[in-house]
């Protein structure tokens, strides 16, 4: 099932941010959200993710399959990295996640606490959760951010080997992966002040 | 749902887990009161039940501020309410994690207290019953009021205030059962209501606690 998206709007605390947002996502693409800071990237990901409703629009093929990844891992400090990924993989009914640990290059890390990683360690982490989940489409919340260049490499190659086996992916970032994909800019769908008007009285609920 | 069960057992266990913190907390309160009101042997055996009552609800309150805070600033929250676990599973699980770390150490621990506040002997088996049935209310009661403030930054007194109304009747019915039991009355009718309210409470709660942080995600 194709992801589609039709004239989306959406709020952050209670104001519209974007409005007339449409698209859809085949199995085996990808789209990079582009956008300045505050532009409403997040908030329209937090949206199909299903963490908040929209304002208007339609949503479909979105239900149990989207695999979020956020600004911050969902990692515990005081357990391990596999703990780490043992728990994620059960939450979503995985099993296996030496996949994960590959692509990451995470073997070496496996027995240290979450805790003890640098950041973008972390970051890696956080990224092989994406592949315990098993779910077909990623959307990703500027997933680069405190990652070197060679473990960028190492995340667009696992966006890469997604998309090669049927998933789909939804990235928001500032930065060139070297994926081929689409380019989304949400600046051009920035809410007018007509529909910000419009939903003031939401703001006050 | 065992995963998150057993993780979050392991979490409160290891460092920095504050698992103890209301069995202490607990503790401190018991041996401290007979130094307060003075020893009367007579006047400790006629609060006993309504102070380990007290003390055991108190010890409960003051490790719920943990219970969501801490996934919500990891953003565990987030990826949870996205997984295919339904959330109010997830709050169950929750509670009954703290539960099995608050709750039950306070039972397993009470007559040991009892000893100190000079229960009377047939009030010990309805102490332990009493706490055993009404500790699970507590923390179900206080996942929803952690739920309600999980946002909030500092949000542990407004979360205390929100929820000491909800633990009354629990309170209430509890020490009533082990006061009963204490002075050799039958204490049925409050043990019906006391599990009375505990089943509705883990029946129905959970329901609102996920309706509250779905609002709180957003």
């Amino acid at each position: 099932m194709t992801l589609t998206i039709r004239d989306l709007c959406v709020a952050r605390g209670g104001l519209p941010v974007l409005e007339g947002v449409s698209f859809s996502l085949e199995h085996g693409q990808a789209l990079i959200l582009r956008g300045p800071n505050g532009s409403g990237k997040t908030t329209l990901l937090r949206t199909l993710a299903g963490l908040q409703p929209p304002l208007s629009g339609a949503i479909t093929g979105a239900q149990d399959r989207i695999a979020y990844a956020a600004h911050s891992d969902g990692l515990k400090a005081m357990l391990s990295v596999t703990e780490n990924l043992r728990f994620w993989a059960a939450v979503f009914g995985q099993r296996d996640i030496t996949p994960a640990v590959e692509s990451f290059a995470l073997a070496p890390l496996q027995d240290r606490l979450a805790g003890t990683l640098s950041a973008g360690q972390k970051r890696r982490l956080g990224l092989a959760r994406l592949l315990v989940t098993g779910r077909p489409i990623w959307v990703l919340d500027e997933p680069t951010v405190s990652l070197d260049r060679e473990a960028v490499a190492m995340f667009a190659q696992a966006v890469r080997a997604h998309l090669a086996s049927g998933g789909s992916a939804l990235i928001a970032t500032h930065i060139d992966l070297g994926l081929e994909a689409a380019t989304l800019d949400v600046a051009r769908h920035r809410a007018t002040s007509q529909t910000r008007a419009g939903a003031t009285d939401e703001a006050f609920l | 749902m065992t995963a998150l069960l057993t993780r979050d057992l392991a979490l409160a266990i290891r460092a920095g887990g504050g698992f103890g913190l209301g069995l202490a907390f607990f503790l401190i309160v018991t041996v401290m009161v007979p130094f307060a009101v003075g020893p009367v042997p007579e006047l400790l055996a006629r609060i006993a039940p309504g102070v380990l009552w007290l003390g055991a609800l108190l010890a409960c309150l003051l490790s719920l501020d943990r219970l969501l805070a801490l996934d919500w600033e990891d953003g565990t929250l987030d990826l949870l309410a996205t997984s295919p676990l339904p959330l109010e599973a997830a709050l169950s699980i929750k509670a009954l994690a703290h539960w099995i770390t608050t709750g039950l150490p306070l039972v397993l621990i009470s007559p040991v207290l009892g000893v100190l506040m000079n229960l009377p002997g047939p009030g010990f088996v309805w102490l332990v019953v009493s706490l055993a049935l009404g500790t699970p209310a507590l923390s179900v009661i206080g996942t929803f009021g952690a739920a309600l403030t999980v946002g909030v930054k500092r949000g542990g007194l407004l979360m205390s205030l929100l929820v000491l109304p909800l633990y009354v009747p629990t309170l209430i019915f509890g020490a009533e059962v082990a006061r009963r039991g204490a002075q050799g009355m039958d204490p049925t009718t409050p043990l019906l209501m006391l599990a009375g309210i505990t089943a509705g409470v883990v029946a129905l709660m959970p329901l609102a606690s996920a309706a509250a942080l779905r609002v709180n995600l957003r």
